[in-house]
């Protein structure tokens, strides 16, 4: 190990602090032994102790010394760096010392606190830490924290509910927007759908004026029929390359990228007899059949909810099928705006009642009492309603699940409201699931009822698969374009599950709605919301501070195996064209996993270098 | 201490009260520093033998910070970083999983017990698993005995 490098340079003044903390350290450490001890380390050319480094006369007592002992290093030997670093790297800087060559070194956390019935050793662990400090503060050198300019234009990947919201957000913010869409018109997944859990209002008309608002706004250039083709470069700075379907591809420059390329349902091949039986579909094919007012002519419907999903095709519950299945299950119930096709005409030849207020009324006072019992048990348990209340459009609907998942406040209300048209929840095991089977031409459910401990089955004209959302069958080829990852579903994953939900551990780009996860609307809008905020940061302030702490490769020394490209978490490190790593300063982290792979100690960590660490452990074993 | 040829399975426990372990522990900024500084807060004692050296991340201990540690005489070498899915850099530690079951395998190999070597995830609010590793560490280097690099078998 090179141990001269710091002589060849000017000789180091280190000045050393040690703080009383009150009776924190003093009362467990013999803190004027520690001082006196420092005194005599090597390239120490002051050392003081203080009642309180942290008060104002210990921080004047670091400047004073700096000047009057021409110091060029500063240790604090006090509490912890985790909270009181940046205090007196602010003091050193103010007195011109750079804050990079200042050292922490924790005598009270990790020392007077943990020993306090060992005076003696404690205080020589203080000495002992106190010696490791001097030995890397001795190879420190100052270093700079360097601005990188940021483009400030935005582009959205997805031109569903997620993405229009989030480019409609930046653009407000006055950010000019390039919105990407591979589908010849924006809407997404939701354009659809017929109905909407909570609104009345349809698919269509829920999202017409979200896509107005985007078609109106000046700020936002939309890529219609479009992808992204290429990604080259970090935060601020990406150049995009959008192709489209044989149109010349264009390249545009932006700071942060925002990812809403959205989810697809599950097609559930070869599960409850879809594609067996024509009147097998899943819920997302209902959707469209209620657009295209081509329902067969229902007397009874059987859900059958997680199908493929929790343990079968996917491991995750998809969180909002159970809220579809029950709303799809009142909209049947309720024949809203006559889906069901039912004329008034058919309706009193055949005996039904259509969206017949007094009819309900009726059944309301009729069923009260027993329903108020009823709510009282537990959901999923077979809800006999009873022949003579079936629900206002004489439709049966039954729920098959495994257990409803209406969580919060509204959606308990749909599913208490479901339960009041007369929909029957029957819920079902895992292992044993419930089958759809063909018997004279005619569609049945057999189920095995877990209440009976008994077979039934069930004649059934129109069985809904609620299948889950899955990842878009591209999202590998975005997420190594853009360099992020996927999650083992293959949704993106996000860089803190709960502190950092919308952020990709990459810094500037950022995810939102339901490519990283099943989400309803209103989530996805709120994440869309947070997204577009969180982009905006690095737009707004124009720059964005790079990391003093990053990796320094040694051309001379690195070999081009590429072991530390593969490593970085980051995609901080790249070959350039000679075959040599390179680093991206501005998208390095600093955690320094590249420093300690590199076979040929090609990489330098600033900072926390080897020599610096080394150091540091030699002095931790030294004998005294 | 007769024997000066290093022996992974040493049945000699260390002699006398006197051995004070030299023990380096290399913690995370972000989890495992913190989980000692919470121990700490809540004044947790333990063993006065062990010295935290602070990196970034548990994954910037290179195979060489642990064998030279070793070399100059560490009894034993802790390296704490933060759980599986929680490291502040994504996967750093199991970057360092890897690496330190391949070190255990090596130290074994140089005829060290391959216990003087220990991984630990501890969390920045896990101060108490903090101390409790603590104690038992030492208790492990306390009975494998002093390094052979310190005159121990």
């Amino acid at each position: 190990m090179p141990e001269n490098t710091s002589t060849e340079k000017e000789k180091p003044r280190i000045g050393v602090f040690i703080c009383h903390c009150g009776s924190n350290i003093g009362g467990f450490v013999d803190v004027k032994a520690v001082t006196e001890y420092a005194s005599t380390l090597p390239d120490v050319a002051y050392a003081a102790d203080n009642l309180y480094t942290c008060a104002e006369d210990g921080l004047n007592n670091i400047k004073d010394s700096i000047k009057e002992h021409n110091l060029d290093r500063v240790i604090v030997s006090s509490c912890t760096p985790r909270t009181h670093a940046p205090l007196f790297q602010r003091t050193c800087e103010a007195a011109g010392v750079n804050k990079y060559m200042f050292t922490f070194v924790n005598i009270r956390e990790h020392c007077s606190w943990v020993h306090m019935k060992e005076k003696e050793k404690a205080t020589q662990k203080a000495k002992d830490l106190v010696r490791m400090g001097v030995a890397r503060a001795r190879f420190l050198e100052p270093q700079e924290e360097t601005k990188v300019d940021v483009t400030p234009t935005a582009l959205v990947v997805g031109g569903g509910v997620s993405g229009m919201t989030a480019a409609l957000s930046l653009a407000n913010m006055g950010f000019p927007v390039h919105l990407v869409e591979k589908d010849e018109e924006l809407g997404g997944f939701v354009k659809n759908l017929h109905g909407l859990m909570m609104t009345t209002k349809s698919a269509n008309e829920t999202i017409k004026p979200l896509i107005d608002k985007v078609n109106a706004h000046k700020n936002i250039t939309q890529h219609l029929n479009s992808h992204v083709a290429s990604v080259e470069g970090f935060i601020g700075n990406y150049d995009i390359s959008i192709g489209g379907d044989g149109a010349e591809a264009k390249e545009v420059k932006v700071g942060t990228i925002i990812v809403a390329t959205g989810a697809v349902p599950l097609v559930p091949e070869g599960l409850f007899g879809y594609k067996e039986h024509p009147n097998v579909i899943t819920s997302t094919e209902f959707e469209e059949l209620c657009n295209k007012k081509e329902l067969p002519k229902l007397k009874s419907v059987a859900f059958i909810q997680c199908v493929g999903a929790r343990g079968q095709k996917v491991s995750y519950c998809s969180r909002v099928c159970c809220n579809v299945a029950i709303k799809s299950a009142i909209n049947i119930a309720e024949n809203r705006d006559n889906m069901l096709g039912v004329t008034e005409e058919k309706a009193a030849e055949t005996g039904e009642v259509v969206e017949e207020p007094a009819a309900e009324k009726k059944a309301e006072e009729e069923g009260s009492d027993r329903r108020r019992r009823r709510r009282g048990r537990g959901r999923g348990d077979e809800d006999e309603a009873g022949e003579e209340a079936a629900p206002s459009s004489g439709v049966e609907v039954t729920v098959f699940n495994r257990d409803v998942m209406s969580y919060g406040v509204e959606h308990e209300l749909e599913f208490n409201k479901a339960r009041e048209k007369r929909v029957k929840f029957v819920r079902y095991l895992p292992d044993n699931l419930p089958k759809v089977s063909v018997k004279d031409g005619k569609l049945e459910v057999g189920y095995f009822h877990e209440t009976l401990k008994m077979e039934r089955t069930m004649p059934v004209d129109l069985v809904i698969l609620s299948t889950p959302l899955v990842a878009q069958p591209d999202a590998a080829t975005l997420s190594q374009l853009l360099k992020v990852p996927l999650g083992q579903d293959g949704f993106f994953q996000e860089a803190h599950v709960k502190l950092r939900p919308v952020d990709f551990a990459t810094d500037g780009v950022y995810v939102c709605g339901t490519c990283r996860g099943p989400a309803d609307i209103s989530e996805a809008v709120s994440q869309a919301a947070a997204a577009a905020s969180r982009a905006s940061i690095p737009l707004a302030n124009g720059f964005v501070q790079a990391e003093a702490l990053t990796s320094i490769v040694d051309e001379t020394k690195c070999t081009g195996c590429g072991t530390c490209v593969e490593t970085c978490p980051y995609s901080a490190l790249r070959k350039n064209e000679e075959g040599i790593t390179e680093v991206i300063v501005a998208a390095c982290k600093g955690c320094g996993c590249c420093g300690a792979t590199c076979p040929e100690g090609a990489i330098t960590m600033t900072h926390y270098t080897d020599q610096q660490l080394l150091a540091e452990a030699k002095a931790a074993l030294e004998e005294v | 201490m007769s024997s000066t040829t290093p022996s992974a399975q040493s049945e000699e426990k260390a002699e006398g009260e006197d051995f004070e372990p030299k023990i380096i522990v290399f913690c995370c900024n972000w989890c495992s520093y913190a989980g000692a500084d919470l121990a700490g807060v809540s004044r947790m004692q333990m063993p006065p033998h062990f010295r935290v050296i602070r990196v970034m991340c548990s994954a910037r201990v290179d195979p060489e910070f642990v064998l030279r540690a070793i070399q100059k005489g560490a009894d034993g070498v802790l390296v704490a970083g933060c759980h599986p899915a929680d490291c502040h850099y994504i996967g750093g530690n199991y970057r360092t999983r890897r690496r330190i079951a391949l070190l255990r395998i090596l130290l074994q190999q140089f005829g060290y017990d391959p216990d003087r070597l220990r991984l630990e995830w501890i969390s920045a609010g896990e101060g108490e698993k903090f101390q409790k590793t603590m104690v038992e560490f030492t208790k492990t280097i306390e009975e494998i005995g002093p390094s052979p690099m310190r005159g121990g078998d």
